[in-house]
């Protein structure tokens, strides 16, 4: 049921947002948004689409993994603001990087790149022996409502991928849902069909903070231990928790709930915001590139996001 | 130990704060807590009691807490 991760890449828009920025936008302080969330500046797309971050992204995966395009099996992208509704997100790439393989996007909202990795693992148990390119992309952007502070300051855009290929590093993995269309939901346009006469709410990601603030706090903490006891680990056996950046407020509330050293837990919301499904993959991107993971470092990774859906597993790194 | 010294408790483990500064008339900003610090206490209060609390503006103190815990214990 299981593979290794061979490479990870990711990819930002250039152009910052801080929170001066957004103070000027609606009324806000950069002193509310530290100090309740964390987060100082985030990206934002202004020329650039989310697929050509996929694309940069998924560039990069390959060329660290040491792979072409033309041997890939299967693309996966996790998304809920592709550009297009079709083709999917991952046909696009298919196209743009020369490969030959299945495609398609997978919606499990910031959860969405560990249910990508359950996928995954499942056509690995079909066929061992292969290579699947896992992206996570969002442009966040283009859901929020821009004169919503309670939303706005809280979300940015990137995008994060892995190539996977024949192993044994995923030792336990979960996915869940718990379906909801209150706390956390962003309704698609009707376009302008004649027929319809209902007017719907404005297709805007909508959100009751606190009740998703304690869905994500006990999420995380239930999943983790999950899946910790699903590979027969402790806590004390994990190197780096690397968990969707939705707040630090609820990252430290999970940590200092699981009884993990706080250095344990990685973070990079400060700079990124929340990314919805791609936090996890950058996250796990940028540590592999500044030389974090030692060899056999045992890596927690867990999300929650709209759906409702959690999901964690546990990787272990071998590059 | 008594509710109150159990919610002293509770704040005390989550967010750092000496015992000897906590009375029940103590308000969220005299403790230095905002909302979020809030949620996180009646999700922990939640967990110890084993009631299920909703915060609203009625709870302004430590002690509107520990009162709403009794009346649902
Ligand atoms: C969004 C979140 C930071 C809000 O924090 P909160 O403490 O719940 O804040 P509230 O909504 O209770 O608002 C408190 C006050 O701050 C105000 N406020 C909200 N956003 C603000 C902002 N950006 N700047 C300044 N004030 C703001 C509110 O209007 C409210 O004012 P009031 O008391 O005068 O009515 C927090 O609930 C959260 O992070 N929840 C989880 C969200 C999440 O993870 N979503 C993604 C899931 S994948």
């Amino acid at each position: 049921m299981s593979f290794c991760i061979l490479g990870t890449g990711s990819a930002l828009p250039s152009r910052i947002i801080t929170n001066d920025d957004l103070s000027q936008m609606v009324d806000t302080s950069d002193e509310w948004i530290r100090t309740r969330t964390g987060i100082t500046e985030r990206r934002v797309c202004t020329t650039e689409t989310i697929t050509d971050l996929a694309f940069q992204a998924a560039q990069k995966a390959l060329a660290d993994s040491g792979s072409s395009a033309d041997e890939l099996d299967l693309i996966i992208c996790a998304t809920i603001s592709a550009d297009y509704a079709t083709p999917s997100m991952a046909c696009t790439l298919q196209m743009q990087l020369g490969a030959t393989c299945p495609a398609f996007d997978l919606n499990a909202a910031c959860t969405g790149f560990i249910y990508a990795l359950d996928v995954a693992a499942g056509y690995f148990s079909r066929r061992p022996d292969q290579k699947i390119l896992v992206v996570a992309a969002e442009a966040m952007s283009r859901l929020v409502d821009w004169q919503d502070r309670g939303t706005c300051v809280l979300f940015g855009d990137g995008a994060g991928a892995a190539v996977l290929g024949k192993g044994e590093d995923l030792l336990a993995i979960q996915i869940g849902a718990k379906g909801n269309i209150t706390s956390l939901y962003a309704p698609n346009g009707w376009g302008n069909s004649p027929f319809r006469s209902e007017t719907m709410a404005k297709s805007y990601l909508h959100m009751d903070g606190q009740e998703v603030f304690r869905f994500a706090v006990t999420s995380m903490v239930q999943t983790v231990e999950q899946v910790l006891a699903e590979a027969n680990l402790t806590k004390e056996d994990i190197a780096y928790l690397i968990p969707h950046q939705a707040n630090i407020r609820i990252l430290d509330s999970a940590v200092n709930r699981l009884n993990l050293p706080q250095e344990k837990c990685l973070t990079n919301i400060a700079k990124r915001g929340n990314t919805s499904a791609a936090c996890v993959a950058i996250l796990l991107d940028e540590a592999n590139q500044t030389g974090k993971f030692k060899k056999g470092d045992l890596l927690a990774m867990t999300a929650f996001g709209g759906g409702l859906t959690t999901g964690a597993c546990i990787l272990r790194w071998s590059k | 130990m008594s509710t109150f010294e159990k919610v002293v408790e509770i704040l005390v483990e989550a967010k750092d704060l000496e015992a000897g500064n906590i009375t029940e008339t103590s308000t969220w900003d005299d403790l230095g807590l905002d909302s979020l610090d809030t949620v996180e206490l009646v999700m922990s209060v939640e967990d110890a009691f084993g009631v299920s609390l909703e915060m609203d503006e009625t709870m302004q103190t430590v002690g509107d807490v520990v009162k709403a815990i009794e009346a649902l214990k």
